[in-house]
This record gives C-alpha cells, structure tokens and sequence, in this order.
C-alpha cells in the first residue's frame, strides 16, 4: 500500500494544513505503506524539509518556474504522471480552493472516486473506506463509502485532524515528470493580486472574529480588524453584514458564503440565523457578544457575554493583547 | 456565441433537513426547493454576454421533472430554451455521473461557453463543473467574480484565499462558475414569466444523449451510506449582568485555562 499526498505550496510557503494531510496518510496506513509527498513549485527542494517528521516515507518535488503558482492543465498534468508512476492505492490533500480544482480534475482524469471535505476517516487494513462529511453546510453529516477497488481521491477540512511529529526519516528526491509546453495554452494564471488581507484564508483560517449587521457600517469593522491582528485571527461577517454593504463577499461565513472550522470562533453582534450557524458550527471553541441575551447564537456558544459589541471588543483586545504577551 | 448555464435544484436555505428513522436517507420531500443561488448568477452573466455579443442562452438541468420550476426561472429571466435530462432512472448519482450527462449536452450542442455557479449548496461538492472541463478537454475556473470576453479569450478573475483575486487567460470553450459577486441577478418581469411558459422546454434522457443507464451508474463510485446529525453542544457558559470588563476578562482567561485554545 502506497499513499499520495498532495502538499499545497502558495507564494513558496508550505501550508501549514499540508501537514494535517499527512499526519492522517499516516494514520491510514499505521505504518503498513509508505506516504509519498508530492510538491509542486519553483524552488521547491527547500519546502520538502519542513514537511520532515509527519510521516511522510519520500518528499518528491517538482521545481520548475512555471510552477511557481497554480496552473491548472499544468498542475494536472503533473499530478496525474506522478500518479501513474508511484501507483498510489490513495491520493489525499487538504480541502482548498486548489485541491477542489486540481484533484477533482485529476479524479475525472483518472475515473477515480473522490471524496471531498471529510472531517473524520474509516480505515480498513491500511485502506481508507470513506469518512464523514458534512453536507448542508453542515446541518447533516454524511457517512460516505467508496464502492470500488481502485485507486481512491480524498480531501479533509483543514483542522479535523491531529497534526502530530510522527518519529521516522523521510528522503527528499526530485521526480522528473514532463512539463508540457502546450499545457498553459488553453490557460494560464498571469497576476495574483494582493487582496486586502495577507491572513489565512476563512477556510482554513485557526482563528475567526466575525461580526453581524450591527457593526453599522464598514469603518466599524476596524474594531474586528484590531482585535484580529492581536490574535492572529481572520475577519469574518455575516450574510446580513455583507448585504448590507459592510463586508465584502469573501469574508462572509455560512451556507452562501464559506464553511468555516477554526479552533476559535468569536462571534460578534451576530444572531445566529441558521444559515449563519451551519457555516461555523463545527469550530471547536464559539464565543459570542451579543446585546440580546436570547439571540440563538447563544444555544451554541461555549462563552456567551451579552454585552454591547463596542464596548466589548476594544476591551477583549486588550486582554488578548495583555494575556498573548505574557 | 452559444451558451449552456447547468443549474441544480437546491433545498431552501432555512430549510431544516430531515433524516429517515433508520438513518439512511434524508427526508427532503417536504422541504421548500429553490434555484441553486449561485446558479442566479451563471444565468445573469450568460444573458449579460448574450446582450453585447448575441447568441443564444440555453438553461440544462439534469433532475427529476420538479427541476422544471427552475429550468423555468431562467426562462423568465430571459434565457431562451431549456433542456431537462431526466435523472429518474438512477436511485444514486455522483458528480462524474453529472458530467458525463452534461458533457454529452454541451457536444450536442455545440455550446461555445458553459457557465454553473461555483457550487451547489446542497451537497457543497464543487465538482461537477471542473469534471465536466475534464471530460470535455476545457479549461475551468471556478468562483469567478468577472468575466470579459475578447474574441476566443477570456479574462477571468477569482477570489482566491486570503481575499487575493487571481487573474486567468482563458482559451474558449470554457467552464466557468459563477460567484455571488459577479453580478446582481435580474428579477424575472411579469411579462418574463409569461413569456416563459411558451419557450421550448425540452425533456431527455440519457440514451436521447447516446448514453447508457447501465454504464452511469458504474460512475457512482462512493456513496453516502447513512446520515447523521452533528452532535449537539453541551450547553455553554452565558455571562450577563456584570461589567463588561469582568465579563471579558472572565472569558479571555476561560479561553486559556479551560479551553485551551490561547
């Protein structure tokens, strides 16, 4: 038994969630197998260093300039040659607007199963069998199957799993693949602007303070901004907030906006309308400020303060700040 | 230019879903469906390239009969004939099964341009539109917040993570899919909806499309074997009445000491 894992660079920065991917290819073949890393980049021979003691067996990469960002024909490419030499039983990555691309394209390439989005796994004898996934926007979960033999495609939402140092040594080869010329004629990736926040993306972001309509305009989304910084989180909204014109659609959290499951979710002047709460039901710690002590967000809130929102945040930056220096 | 927009029917999003009592199917009946909201705007971006550049506006759904209401909705907003193929035969579906159906539509039809929206609420797979590139040979991008055609090329840019915006040079034919802010989506006018009802709304099925039942449902690879609902929080702390500031800070050390999560 062999496993893929897929290892997502952006901007030459390993992700972070990368790791997670690994740590459950490990914990699929409980040592029965080896997991093979597979990176895809421009100087990407450094990269495979930091993906050492998570279980990977082999860091392959692939270093060549065009590489340097997402190419989609390019990268499938790659990815499905890689596949046909190593054989995988498995190929796994973390859920993310590249993965749900190029793995999903390589899937129908390869008329294999793909899984997307799980946040737990089942494993027979080395194999993984399917895993839970949420549906809805998380108001249900699926327990999916796969139903064939072959080669199987799965993805996980970033911070379902342990990441864990995983003893053993890892050897970092470069795979020699052909880069096809033509592969960017249909298209190519030409510009990456830089968006407003350099923050992790809402998805697979650790830390979220979000903020509803009663924040009243976009200026007062300052006061989420600063306590954001001091945690190290990223700024959220609700649908109500985004309608109304003070945040921008990227930001909002729920069914028509992301799907979100960070650690710690601080919820603010946020109701919890049900569409708001599939979205970021599964975060591990939920605090919400709310003026209205019978708000529903309050029924699945690990700390509830009924407070007003201006008074509060100001002040729970500077705890954060007084307590994160310590 | 002849454009195909694929849209789903979706449940409602304050829908409360609902499982069997045996766990193995979810009890949708009942629940209030609507336009796949995403694909909205798939539509209103084939009617706005259709408004510059002529040509024709097709909305393709493959569904169960119901999906007419849909189909009929892009009809009203100004699209010009509608295709359902009738997915009645298959008790189980997937997204390859989807594309494959579709992929046979878009030959059939020759389309120049595919457009979806970039996922469907419902099952949130964001699959079907990047196989249905796969097996065509097209290219994809997904979550497109603006589209300007010249000639065969396409400028296609996407929200990407951390709201950076990626820029694309797209060959047509494409699949593109649709994201909330690629436009405002029309209402559908009185006269529209009237008008609706005479367009052609044409009904298929697989083999209409050169296809065989048998060799679909060998496409449903993974299936969706039982469901559950998330488990429910414990009932969490509420503090209210004191100080702000006592409260705040109550929490923040709460946070560390309890939670572990600073």
């Amino acid at each position: 038994m062999n496993i893929l894992v897929f290892l997502e660079q952006r901007d030459n920065v390993l992700k972070k969630s990368s790791l997670e991917a690994l740590c459950v290819a490990h914990h699929i073949l409980q040592g029965a197998g080896t997991v093979e890393a597979l990176i895809l980049g421009e100087e990407t021979q450094a990269l495979c260093q930091q993906a050492e003691g998570f279980g990977a067996t082999t860091c392959h990469y692939v270093d060549a300039p065009s590489l340097r960002n997402y190419q989609p024909l390019l990268y499938k490419e790659l990815v499905v040659q890689a596949a046909q030499r190593l054989q995988p039983d498995c190929i796994l990555g973390m859920t993310t607007p590249l993965t749900r691309d190029l793995l999903t394209r390589c899937a129908a390439h390869l008329k294999a199963p793909i899984l997307t989005d799980l946040v737990t796994v089942e494993v027979q004898e080395g194999r993984l069998t399917g895993g839970k996934k949420p549906l809805y926007a998380g108001k249900v979960l699926a327990n999916m199957a796969f139903q064939t033999q072959g080669l199987r495609i799965a993805t996980f939402r970033p911070n379902s799993f342990r990441v864990q140092k995983i003893p053993g040594t890892m050897t970092i080869q470069a795979m020699q693949l052909d880069i096809p010329g033509t592969a960017m004629e249909k298209i190519a990736l030409t510009e990456i602007r830089k968006g407003k926040s350099q923050k992790a993306d809402l998805t697979e972001a650790s830390r979220i303070i979000s903020g509803g309509r009663s924040l009243g305009s976009a200026d007062n989304f300052a006061i989420l901004q600063q306590c954001a910084d001091v945690l190290g989180a990223t700024v959220g909204a609700s649908r109500a907030a985004v309608d109304a014109g003070y945040a921008t659609h990227d930001m909002q959290v729920g069914q028509t906006g992301k799907t979100v499951n960070p650690t710690l979710y601080i919820a603010c002047g946020i109701s919890g309308a049900i569409q708001h709460v599939a979205g970021m039901r599964t975060s591990k710690i939920i605090v919400a400020i709310n003026k209205d002590p019978e708000a529903p967000i309050f029924s699945i809130t690990d700390y509830g303060i009924v407070a007003d929102l201006f008074e509060a945040v100001p002040i729970l930056t500077k705890k954060l700040q007084e307590l994160l220096k310590e | 230019m002849r454009i195909i927009v694929c849209i789903k029917q979706t449940l409602d999003t304050e829908a409360q879903i609902r499982i069997s009592e045996d766990g193995k199917e979810l009890r949708l009946q009942e629940a209030k469906t609507i336009l796949n909201p995403y694909d909205e705007f798939a539509i209103e971006e084939a009617l706005r390239i259709q408004e510059k550049a002529g040509g024709e506006v097709i909305v393709v759904s493959f569904g169960p009969d119901s999906v007419k209401e849909q189909i009929l909705r892009g009809l009203a907003m100004g699209a010009d004939r509608g295709i359902l193929i009738s997915s009645v035969p298959f008790r189980q579906s997937s997204s390859l099964l989807v594309a494959t159906v579709l992929s046979k539509i878009v030959e059939q039809e020759k389309a120049d341009l595919v457009l979806c929206g970039k996922q469907g609420i419902d099952e949130d797979n964001m699959q079907v539109g990047v196989m249905l590139a796969e097996l065509l040979g097209w290219p994809h991008v997904n979550a497109v917040t603006q589209l300007t055609l010249s000639g065969p090329s396409a400028h296609v840019e996407r929200e990407a993570e951390g709201g950076q915006i990626e820029v694309y040079r797209v060959e047509l034919p494409a699949v593109l899919g649709a994201h909330k802010s690629l436009n405002t989506p029309r209402y559908a006018s009185l006269p529209g909806i009237m008008k609706a009802k005479k367009k052609p709304l044409e009904t298929k099925t697989v083999s209409d499309l050169g296809l065989q039942e048998s060799a679909l449902q060998q496409l449903v690879q993974a299936v969706a074997v039982s469901y559950e609902f998330p488990p429910k929080k414990p009932t969490g702390k509420l503090f209210k009445g004191g100080s702000t500031e006592a409260m705040v800070a109550e929490v923040v050390a709460l946070l560390r000491t309890e939670a572990s999560v600073l």
